[in-house]
Parts: structure tokens; sequence; C-alpha cells
């Protein structure tokens, strides 16, 4: 079956298509994005200009100043970057750690604890809620409490009331537990036979080599965190530690006729996640290859 | 062999310290919060005053709340339609970007862009696409000579509209969710249905479809737990309405338990979906299972 002129042509006609289909699907997938660009970019008389106008006459940051000036928006982000990063730092310190001892040491409990952590994901967040911000409310000695948890306000309207429940959480733990899975034992037995202490085992010789995992987990953990809206929403009620989801719902809503300020305020929430992304998407393909979730 | 057993004594006690955080965390977190849901949802528990037993009056009281039950029928209308469609879509997509042609890897990025984005930030910049008068959906429609919906506040489309907005944030994961399920489907089970002289049609419906079934649960089952929990899409873009449509069982949970502080009310609706929940996670296991005894 040689390659012949017809079905070259017929080859190079399929790879068109393919073309034409891919770019008009990325085409779908991105207009939002360049749509809300476009606008925040705008001076208001060409916001509302039909036809529609697919390139600005005028260019202005007119709309960043006001979505930051209008509202502590900088606050706002700020906030949202302390509680992402602490539960990314979290979760890749807690999750590793005990998905390591679930992946690589034998203990009597271990199929028992790791089965019961990988049922609660099942169990649906909305549950958890009501009980969850009682439990808040009585923690022992924090926020004004006493040691029987009464009298303050314990961690809610704190930010460890948001760190702190999604510290380690079962996803780290299942994620983290795969990829030491496929990693070899000996480098274990031959370390403690030169005397290594357990914790600098983990932490010097196989943590290091869980990177990709590590890059795709923090990923999802600084995306988890990043956009959560509605435990901040019911936490948090002081207006100086608002999350920017909290920020961005507020002032869409505020703003329902002023559209430029808030796409361009949308737009700021998304950036951190997305250069986040372009930095480590290279190890994000292989972390989920390797972690099984392809089921 | 005394040696060995210290040595395992020594593993178990090591393994017991790494999991000790994130099982600590657990059970605070979320196993006291679930066994006291299910407390609360026998009491009137409402934060300042009140928390007493009161049987199960509060479930009695779920049986006639009107507003329930149609936040129930919103969400199941919407799981009917966005989760086949989200199945269908993100398969079509990845089996269109899982060949090593050139750019495949750019349209990958560009189909999982959305998914970075907040439901919040998403919703901020639909309010905008899906304007009336100057939004780009409707200008696009009006290319065709077609005018265009008030989208968001028509009882018809106010739902479609969240449909759409959480098909364009949400194909893009599931897309390489089933990416890595290709990549594991074995090379020559095509190349011998080829031999035999099998259609493209062919080999997708007993080779590929069948292969994925694993996949395929995972994501219908992610789909339909994170389906039945729709909040936030519907607290930004439509506020529940028009006229209640878009309101699901959560915003109707979040208003009753945290604007009107009726905590123990709002377990019992809680309870009553988490068991929806489960009831539909069962059912997609058991026509998994059911397909799979039949091929």
């Amino acid at each position: 079956m040689g390659v012949t002129g017809g079905s070259a042509l017929k080859q190079g006609l399929y790879k068109l298509i393919f073309y034409i289909v891919c770019i008009l699907i990325a085409v779908v997938m991105f207009l939002p994005f360049y749509w809300s660009l476009l606008t925040s970019l705008k001076p208001d008389d060409e916001i509302f200009a039909m036809p529609i106008q697919w390139f600005p006459k005028h260019l202005t940051f007119e709309h960043y100043r006001k979505a930051f000036s209008t509202v502590p928006f900088a606050l706002f982000f700020w906030n949202s970057l302390v509680l992402a990063v602490s539960g990314v730092l979290a979760n890749l310190f807690f999750g590793s750690l005990s998905g390591y001892a679930f992946a690589k040491l034998r203990f009597r409990l271990n199929k028992p604890v790791f089965r019961v952590l990988l049922a609660a994901m099942m169990i649906p967040g909305i549950v958890t809620m009501i009980p969850t911000v009682y439990v808040m409310r009585h923690i022992p000695f924090a926020g004004g409490n006493d040691i029987f948890g009464g009298g303050g306000n314990g961690l809610m309207n704190s930010f460890w009331g948001i760190i702190l429940p999604g510290a380690s959480g079962s996803f780290a733990v299942f994620f983290m537990r795969q990829f030491f899975l496929t990693l070899p034992s000996d480098m274990l037995e031959m370390a403690r036979i030169e005397g290594c202490g357990e914790f600098k085992i983990f932490w010097r010789i196989y943590l290091p080599l869980t990177r990709p995992a590590l890059a795709t987990l923090s990923i999802f953990t600084f995306q988890a965190g990043w956009n959560s809206f509605l435990w901040p929403m019911i936490v948090l009620n002081d207006p100086d530690k608002a999350t920017i989801q909290m920020g961005l719902q507020a002032f869409s809503y505020n703003f329902q006729t002023d559209y430029g300020p808030m796409m361009a305020g949308a737009l700021v929430a998304i950036l951190p996640i997305l250069v986040l992304f372009l930095a480590l998407q290279r190890y994000f393909v292989q972390g989920i290859a390797f972690s099984g979730i392809k089921g | 062999m005394a040696s060995m057993r210290k040595v395992e004594r020594h593993e178990a006690r090591t393994a017991y310290v790494f999991i000790t955080p994130t099982v600590l965390l657990f059970a605070v977190f979320t196993v006291i919060p679930v066994v006291m849901a299910l407390y609360l949802s026998f009491t009137n528990y409402d934060v300042l005053s009140r928390n007493d037993w009161v049987g199960l009056e509060n479930y009695r009281r779920l049986i006639d709340d009107s507003l329930l039950w149609k936040t129930f029928k919103n969400v199941f209308l919407y799981s009917i339609i966005f989760v086949p469609l989200n199945i269908i879509i993100s398969l079509l997509l990845s089996m269109l970007l899982s060949r090593a042609w050139r750019g495949v890897k750019l349209f990958r990025t560009f189909y999982y862009l959305p998914t970075l984005t907040s439901a919040v930030a998403a919703a901020t910049v639909w309010i905008w696409l899906l304007h009336p008068e100057f939004g780009l959906v409707n200008g696009l429609l009006s290319y065709v000579g077609i005018t265009g919906p008030a989208w968001l506040s028509e009882t018809s489309t106010a739902m479609l509209s969240i449909v759409m907005l959480t098909l364009w944030q949400s194909v893009g994961s599931n897309m390489i969710i089933y990416l890595a399920g290709l990549q594991g489907v074995p090379y020559y089970l095509y190349e011998s249905a080829r031999l035999d002289g099998a259609n493209k049609w062919a080999s997708f419906r007993f080779i590929t479809w069948p292969q994925l079934r694993p996949t395929t649960f995972l994501v219908s089952t992610m789909a339909i737990i994170g389906a039945l929990q729709l909040f936030d899409q519907a607290f930004v873009l439509t506020q529940g309405g028009p006229a209640n449509v878009t309101k699901t069982p959560v915003y109707l949970i979040y208003q009753q338990g945290f604007n009107q502080l009726q905590m123990g009310y709002a377990s019992a609706q809680a309870f009553v979906l988490a068991v929806a929940i489960l009831i539909f996670s069962l059912i997609n296991m058991r026509v998994s299972k059911a397909e799979e005894s039949i091929i």
C-alpha cells in the first residue's frame, strides 16, 4: 500500500478539516476572555456600540483604575493570595507526609484509615458546612474562647477558619499516595541501613522525586483556595478580610451597569491562576498521567 | 526475627506520627461535623439561643416545603441536561485532540483555560456576554438574523444560561481525564479491529467506549455530585431568579442556615440533598455495571 497522490491529497484534506474544527472550538473557548479583555480596555461609549466592535479604536486603563479605587480590590487580592498560598503549603506538606506513610510504611491501620479518608471525599460539602460553623465557633482558646470553647467567636471571622479545614485534604493525601506508590521502596531500605532518620528519608530522598506531583497538586490547591467562594463568605464577616471572589461578587452586584470595571475586576481575579498554570504546565499533564486519575 | 519485629514497630510508629496532623484535622473538621449534622437536623438550633431536640419535626416540615422541592426540580433539570452534554463534549474533544499532530498541545491548553477561572469570575463575565442588548451572544445571533432572548431574566432561558456557562467551564478538565484514559487503550485492539474490517464507528462502539468505561464512570460521578451542588454560578449569575427557576438546594440551605439562622432545619435539608446525591451516585454505579455484563 504505497502512498499514492490521491491518498496524500485525502490526508491533507483531512488535516485541513481537523485544524479548522480545532481552531473554531478554540475561538469559542477563548471568546469570553477576549470579549471581557476588550470590554475592560474600551472607553465607555465604545462598550455599548452596536454592531460588535471586534477591535477597540481607543485603549484606556481607566476601568482598571476604577476597579481598584472604588473597592479595596488590592486588599481583597492580598487576602486571597495569603489564603491560597497557605492552603497550598499546608496541603503539599501534610498531604505528602501522610501520602508517603500510606504508600511506603506498613502499619495495621493503613488500609482502614485510608479508606475512611477516601470515603469522606464523597460527602457533599453542604452537609458539613453548618456543623463546621458550630465547631469553628467553639474551638477552645481561639478568638476569646475559654477551655470549653465558650465565650468568644472561636475561629469565625479568622483566616484560620478557612485554612485549617482544608489544610490536609483527602484529595491531596490520595494524590500524593498514588505518586509515592510508583517510586521503588529499596531506597528506603538502603537509607535505613545507613542509619538515616525516617523524616530525613521522606524529606531528602522521596519528596524531591515527586516534583511533578507537587507541581500539579499546587495548581489544584491554589485554584481551589483562590476560587473558593461560599465557605469564605460564611466564615468571614469583616469587610477587611474579604477575598477577591467575595469582593468581585459584591462589586459586580453593585455595578450592574458599569461593565468596564466589572470585566477588569474579573480578569484580575483570573490572572494569578493563569500565570501559575502557564508556569507549571509542563509538569501538569505528567502529574495527572502518574497519579492514576485516569481511573 | 526479633529485630524484624522491631523494624516493623519502628515503621508503624513513624507512620502514625506522619498521619497524625491529617487524622486530627479530619476528625475535627469532617468526622465531628458529620455526626453533628445528623444531631442538628433533629434540633431547632439557631446559633443565638435555641438548641432543643424537636425529633422528626424538621423532616416533617420538609415534606410540605414547596420551595425545597422546586429547588430539587431545578437542579435535576440542570443535571439531566448538563451531565450528558458534559460527557459527550469532553469525550469528543479528547478524541479530537488525542492524535500527536502539530499544535495539538496548544489546542489542549486553549480548551483547558476556562477550567481555571473561578465560578464567580466566569459568571461575572457571562453576565456581560448574555446582556440582552449589548452582549456578545446576542450580538453574534444578530449576525444570522436572530433576536436573542434576555437570557438571564426569562424563566425559559435562565437555567439554559447556567448550563452554557458551566459547560464552557468544565469540559476542559474532563477532556484531560479522557485523554489520559485514551492513552490507556491498547493500540493493538484498533489494529486487529481494522484487520477485521471494522469502520470508525464500530471501533469506537466496541473498543473505545467499553475501554473508557472506568473513565466515564469517574467523570459522570464527579459531574453528578458537582451538578447537584450547584451554587456559585446560580448565586452570581441569576441570584436564583427569575421566579426561583435557578434557585438550587445548596442556595436554599445557605439562605435558610445563614440568613434566617434556622440551622436545624437547614441541616435536615442538607441531609435530604446528601441522600439524593448518594442515590444518584449509586444509580450511576449500577448503570455502569449493568452495561458491563451485557457486553
